[in-house]
């Protein structure tokens, strides 16, 4: 997937200031920087749901695979009919099949009868992604997946992304925890105020902020990451 | 095509779901409409009045020195309300306080005697009394109008008594008869005798009493041609101005079909905008819109779903509701053609506006109480009749239910009920042209809000 000199406008207002990156399949990228930055106007932009105002947007393995940052199914319909739902609006051809497949790959296959409202937030972000996947997108962008997940819902949140990845599907990422983006990030996509400030691996964010911000380098990543935006005026 | 499919499985498996919901969203309408429909249809019951008569019994009206024959006043009023008879003042006034009556009406014991007075040289004031609770503004205003109304019926009652003697007295002095006064019997000559009389002594006079003798016969003879022409006009003065109803447009169905009609339309107005305009805000609250239209379902599709999910639901309800009250009033089951075609263009255009609703705001409550805020004053106002109201109020009220397809739906199924009323063909143009019109602004209203 390619972004190039991607800009985005809310009346008078930038939200977006020429932001370009590429991955590659098996990248997970995480896109992180303060609130208003502008990470889930880039995510909504490649996801198609958002139109750019200058610039370009490209993919070129196939289909983009998008799941919000609020979980976007139906509370009422049980887990089997809401996969069942939206593998019958794809169009697959055998979409009872391509439910179970998903069912499998969630491990929720022992809850498909249940009604989605009853489930954790957890449980339910997983069926979230595996809608997401259902098109069995090459890129896979997701939009702050962790927010309200306990710490043992996170972790198998992130086996499962990584797992995907693994598999060789481009995953890019939105959130605000650092140590997050950190550890299940192979590469950082650093924005704030609509300007991509960083992009690479967080050992050379790391490196970045030992030139920059000295002061912070033998901190913890996340207080490193603040000096980071502080020296470059954010 | 294959999407709206899946989507309308699913709104109907959601619907399934929610039993309450399903229950709510089909029996308040039914139960609003049928209460409704009964309202319009039942006239109200008669007002119960306690009835206080204290004139002594056998006093007469006296006219000329005779007792008039009796008016029938009591029978009278108690045919236009249901008299409730009290022994005395204190229980007439007891039964007002404790809102048992409307209103009490006292005959007080002088009445005829005044009545009588009104002929002699010292007149009276003949007065009953009405004893009402004002407790509130429509209640006194209804006691007002009945009361006002029984008084006018039984002054009437007496005038035309008083006239009807009054003619017969004419008769006498034109005619001539017998005319009983103090138990004595008199015989009246009559100007029509008396002409005849001096018609015939004529010749027998001197030629130069004649001209005199013949001008008392011409007098006589035009008196009586002028008293035939009064005996008519004492009968009208009793009612001088007499009603002639002449229908000259609005040709309307009979009141219970159009009570029907009123049901049915506010039946399936209530069912269909809150349905389409409830599952379309759930798309957005669920946050379902931005993942279908990313390519599974175009706009207009997810539009049509909600619509066809609202007309289709709408049908089933308004179509039992209306095979339901055939057990109150016989509905003529050879033109259910034109009611499922009636409802059938309602139902999209009421859909139509429902979707605009939905299309405006994001969560379901927020828009359910936008389609009963909108929906219910638009009814009302649909009901309006001209003449009701000043004529400007008029014309802005029917310019602003033109604009909502609550009116045109009304028409439309009212003719669709029954053929005494207009056409189905304007109301379905109008219906037709509403939902062109919301589901544009439906499509706008998506593309504004909708944004993630």
């Amino acid at each position: 997937m390619r972004a190039e000199n991607v800009v985005k406008r809310f009346g008078e207002r930038e939200a977006l200031r020429g932001v370009s990156f590429e991955a590659a399949a098996g990248d997970r990228v995480a896109v992180i920087g303060p609130n208003g930055a502008g990470k889930t106007t880039l995510l909504s932009i490649l996801a198609g749901i958002s139109k750019l105002d200058e610039g370009a947007v490209s993919s070129t393995s196939g289909e983009v695979g998008w799941v919000p940052q609020q979980a976007a199914l139906y509370r009422r319909l049980t887990v089997e009919e809401n996969l069942l739902l939206f593998a019958r609006l794809e169009g697959h051809e055998d979409p009872r099949a391509s439910a179970a497949e998903m069912l499998e790959l969630t491990g929720l296959r022992e809850r498909r009868g249940e009604i989605v409202a009853r489930l954790s937030g957890g449980n339910q972000q997983r069926i979230n992604i595996a809608i997401g996947l259902l098109s069995r997108p090459a890129v896979l962008l997701l939009d702050e997946p962790s927010v309200g997940l306990d710490p043992r819902q996170r972790s198998r949140l992130w086996e499962f992304v990584s797992a995907l990845a693994d598999r060789g599907t481009t995953v890019i990422f939105s959130t605000h925890d650092i140590q997050e983006a950190e550890r299940y990030g192979g590469r950082l996509l650093v924005l704030a105020d609509g300007e991509a400030l960083f992009d690479g691996p967080p050992v050379k964010l790391r490196e970045a902020v030992r030139r920059e911000a000295p002061e912070a380098a033998d901190r913890d990543f996340e207080t490193a990451f603040v000096a980071y935006l502080h020296h470059r005026g954010h | 095509m294959r999407g709206v499919r899946w989507l309308l499985l699913k709104d109907l498996q959601i619907l399934r779901r929610s039993p309450l919901q399903a229950v709510l969203l089909v029996a308040y309408p039914i139960l609003i409409a049928v209460l409704v429909g009964f309202a319009i249809s039942r006239g109200p019951e008669d007002p119960r009045v306690a009835f206080l008569n204290e004139v002594p019994p056998n006093t007469r009206i006296n006219v000329g020195g005779g007792a008039l024959p009796k008016a029938n006043v009591k029978e009278r009023i108690c045919k236009r309300v249901e008299c409730i008879f009290v022994g005395d003042r204190e229980e007439a006034e007891e039964k007002v306080e404790s809102g048992d009556v409307l209103a009490a009406l006292v005959l007080p014991a002088d009445l005829v005697n005044k009545i009588n007075s009104l002929s002699t040289l010292t007149p009276g004031v003949p007065e009953v009394e009405v004893l009402v609770n004002e407790e509130n503004a429509v209640k006194a205003e209804l006691v007002d109008d009945r009361i006002t109304s029984l008084l006018a019926q039984a002054n009437l009652a007496i005038a035309r008594r008083i006239g009807a003697e009054g003619g017969r007295y004419l008769g006498l002095l034109v005619n001539g008869g017998q005319f009983s006064v103090l138990g004595e019997t008199i015989q009246i000559l009559g100007l029509r005798t008396t002409a005849r009389i001096l018609e015939s002594v004529t010749p027998a006079l001197p030629r130069d009493l004649r001209p005199a003798l013949e001008e008392v016969t011409e007098f006589a003879a035009q008196a009586r041609d002028n008293l035939n022409v009064a005996k008519p006009l004492i009968d009208r003065l009793a009612q001088p101005i007499a009603v002639d109803k002449v229908v000259v447009g609005g040709e309307s169905p009979p009141l219970e079909i159009f009570a029907i009609a009123v049901a049915a339309t506010l039946t399936l107005a209530f069912v269909v905008v809150l349905l389409v305009a409830g599952s379309l805000a759930l798309e957005r609250e669920e946050n379902a819109f931005s993942r279908l239209t990313r390519g599974l379902v175009s706009t207009s599709g997810l539009l049509g779903e909600k619509v066809l999910l609202g007309t289709a639901v709408g049908l089933l309800v308004t179509l039992l509701m209306l095979l339901g009250m055939r057990f109150f009033v016989p509905l003529e089951l050879d033109r259910v053609g034109l009611w499922l075609v009636a409802i059938l263009f309602s139902g999209a255009a009421l859909g139509a506006a429902g979707a605009a609703l939905g299309a405006a705001a994001r969560e379901v409550r927020a828009v359910s109480l936008l389609a009963f805020m909108v929906t219910l004053p638009v009814a009302f106002l649909s009901l309006v009749p001209s003449g009701a109201v000043s004529p400007a109020a008029f014309d802005a009220i029917r310019y602003l239910t033109a604009l909502f397809p609550f009116k045109p739906a009304l028409q439309a199924i009212t003719a669709a009920l029954d053929e005494a009323g207009p056409g189905i063909g304007g109301p379905l143009l109008h219906l037709a042209v509403l939902f062109v019109a919301y589901a544009l602004i439906a499509r706008l209203a998506l593309r504004r809000f909708a944004t993630v």
